[in-house]
């Protein structure tokens, strides 16, 4: 049985004649911590910003929960984009808004849940990320990785059946990162998320990650455990299992 | 999946799953029913929950007047109850209100700081552009003649086809007034007297602070946002000197050029109607027209054109270095900019023919 939430195969991108994907296959697995690796521009965030409908790949095929997605129109596919959360490099908070009301978003546009019960949720869904004395403050008001902070409570405010985050620990103290990737994991176990996350610290990704895809180049250079990622001949994946960080 | 409310024994059982999909029709059956008093919530049967369905089961709990206890909670939801339960999340508290008249002396203070910001950076940029004419040191190579063509050269079209248009509605407008009583000569008067006194300089400078102050502003603000500025700062460069000087200069020297090519062009857009609908002559028209026009004139609408020109650029870098926040900041200081650029501008012209007219 596939166990699959996301199937990717034969996915090719291309920035004018540059290409940033080639022909890449990958799968993320159901309820599991996927961790996309890869030096810088080898096209990680360009693969999970195609499997939104981002970026418009130029062939290949691309399958959620079952369903071809590639070939949908951004209004077919929005009730796909009400099961994801997405987590930006530089958390993509709007700046007009409070905090609150940046998490509320989600809530307010897709749920007909009542004001108590939301307000509820958005006290949750900050402390959970230890934000909930910046509940009133407004995203110019935030450090970096508070910012980053509360833009997962925001991807989160639903909890969507799959959560993907860019970079989510760049930018954080050591402990905060920790309670991060903890919180992730939480979210993995207690709300049975699928979890993809790209990500270059090497103490997280030994703390969270199930699965790993190793990108090189626009390549899927590797695809499974972590502990066979580090018994594979891969000298690209070797390297960066010795070196640390790219 | 369904809820059982039993009043007697003040309980309140679920069953299934409560999530975002039914946690509404949960909470209005709950006020529908006007419980008020629960003691137990059981959750024996309930197979799914979410960060909703655990934001209802506090909401129960925290309306409840008596102490309420959940039971039968299966693991897997204990723990999410855990995770996700805002019972000991503190409340913020509320933001403070402002109240009117703390509100006005707020409004007054901050006034009073930007105008004291705006007499510094006003006077610190004449300063520096006063003596960055005999030393460049601090300023960007052609940075002087790279921003005259983007304030001034590339102004020149727009400005052109809007004074032709204007002198031609001018014209033509008192045309059909004049010719009643014979005065066709006149409108030579009415295009040179309007245009090089009025019309010309405040035209060009409506334009340049749409166009090029919005610009100036917005150019600040995101380089201020983007920490170019304290880039600039910590490589002990003035940015003052190195961004807004060379703004300064360039439109000092476009802006009178600017008001020069408006007020010819409108008047050529006169001419064309004095010559196709009052049957004048060219010659005649600019006989009239330079008869018309004195010296005075001149420095009157030229002289406005410095004080437009340095009213644009220095609410701009003004506005430009005042952002707060991302891109949202730079839109509102943009705007602000604007509309106080052109406020600004009618009211030079206000105090200019006062001024004269004395």
């Amino acid at each position: 049985m596939n166990n699959s939430v996301i199937d990717i195969k034969n996915l090719k991108v291309q920035y004018g004649d540059n290409t940033v994907l080639h022909n890449v296959s990958a799968s993320i697995p159901k309820n599991k911590i996927t961790v996309i690796l890869g030096g810088s521009g080898c096209g990680k965030t360009t693969l999970i910003k195609s499997v939104l409908k981002l970026h418009h790949p130029t062939s290949g095929s691309i399958n959620i929960f079952g369903n071809e997605t590639i070939n949908l129109s951004d209004e077919d596919f929005v009730p796909y984009l009400k099961e994801v959360g997405m987590l930006f490099q530089n958390g993509a908070l709007l700046n007009s808004i409070s905090v609150a009301d940046n998490v509320a978003i989600p809530l307010e546009q897709h749920t007909n849940l009542p004001k108590p019960i939301i307000d509820r949720i958005i006290r949750v869904k900050l402390e959970l990320v230890n934000l909930s004395h910046a509940i009133h403050l407004f995203p110019s008001e935030l450090s970096g990785g508070m910012k980053k902070r509360a833009a997962l409570s925001r991807a989160i405010a639903l909890d969507p059946k799959i959560l993907f985050c860019d970079e989510p620990s760049a930018g954080l103290d050591p402990i905060t990162s920790e309670n991060l990737d903890n919180l992730i994991i939480k979210l993995k176990n207690q709300l049975n998320m699928t979890i993809v996350i790209v990500t270059h610290e090497l103490a997280s990704i030994h703390r969270i990650a199930d699965e790993i895809i190793f990108l090189d180049k626009g390549y899927v250079l590797y695809q499974g455990t972590l502990n066979d990622a580090k018994k594979a001949r891969i000298p690209e994946l070797n390297r960066f299992f010795s070196v640390g960080t790219y | 999946m369904s809820i059982n409310i039993n009043m007697k024994d003040k309980t309140i059982s679920f069953k299934g799953s409560l999530t975002f999909e039914n946690v509404n029709t949960y909470y209005e059956k709950l006020n529908k029913s006007k419980i008020k008093d629960i003691n137990i919530i059981d959750l024996q049967n309930l197979e799914l929950i979410d960060s909703s369905g655990i934001a209802l089961i506090d909401n129960i709990i925290h309306n409840s007047v008596s102490n309420t206890t959940l039971n039968n909670v299966p693991k897997q939801i204990q723990d999410a109850i855990h995770t996700f339960s805002s019972k000991n999340i503190s409340l913020s508290p509320p933001v403070p209100k402002t109240r009117p008249l703390e509100k006005a002396g707020e409004l007054v203070y901050n006034a009073m700081l930007d105008l004291k910001s705006f007499v510094f950076l006003t006077s610190e940029i004449v300063i520096l552009s006063i003596t960055g004419i005999f030393n460049r040191k601090g300023q960007r190579k052609g940075s002087i003649l790279q921003q005259c063509l983007l304030l001034g050269v590339d102004s020149v079209g727009i400005i052109s086809l809007l004074s032709f248009i204007l002198g031609f509605i001018l014209a033509l407008q008192s045309a059909a007034q004049l010719r009643q009583f014979g005065a066709n000569i006149f409108v030579a008067d009415l295009l040179a007297i309007s245009m090089v006194r009025e019309m010309g300089p405040m035209m060009t400078a409506i334009i340049v602070a749409g166009r090029s102050g919005s610009s100036i502003a917005s150019e600040i603000a995101t380089m201020k946002v983007t920490e170019e500025i304290d880039a600039l700062k910590t490589m002990a460069i003035n940015p003052v000197q190195y961004i807004m000087v060379p703004k300064f200069i360039a439109i000092t020297v476009c802006m009178p050029l600017l008001v020069t090519i408006s007020v010819s062009v409108g008047i050529i857009g006169g001419l064309t109607i004095a010559v196709t609908y009052l049957d004048l002559s060219v010659a005649s028209f600019f006989h009239q027209l330079f008869s018309t026009l004195t010296i005075k004139d001149e420095i009157i609408g030229l002289s406005k054109s410095f004080f437009f020109a340095w009213n644009i650029v220095l609410v701009a870098c003004f506005y430009g270095l005042k952002v707060e926040g991302g891109a949202e900041g730079v839109g509102i200081v943009t705007t602000k900019s604007v509309v106080a650029a052109i406020f600004g501008v009618i009211i030079f012209d206000a105090i200019f023919s006062l001024f004269y007219m004395i």
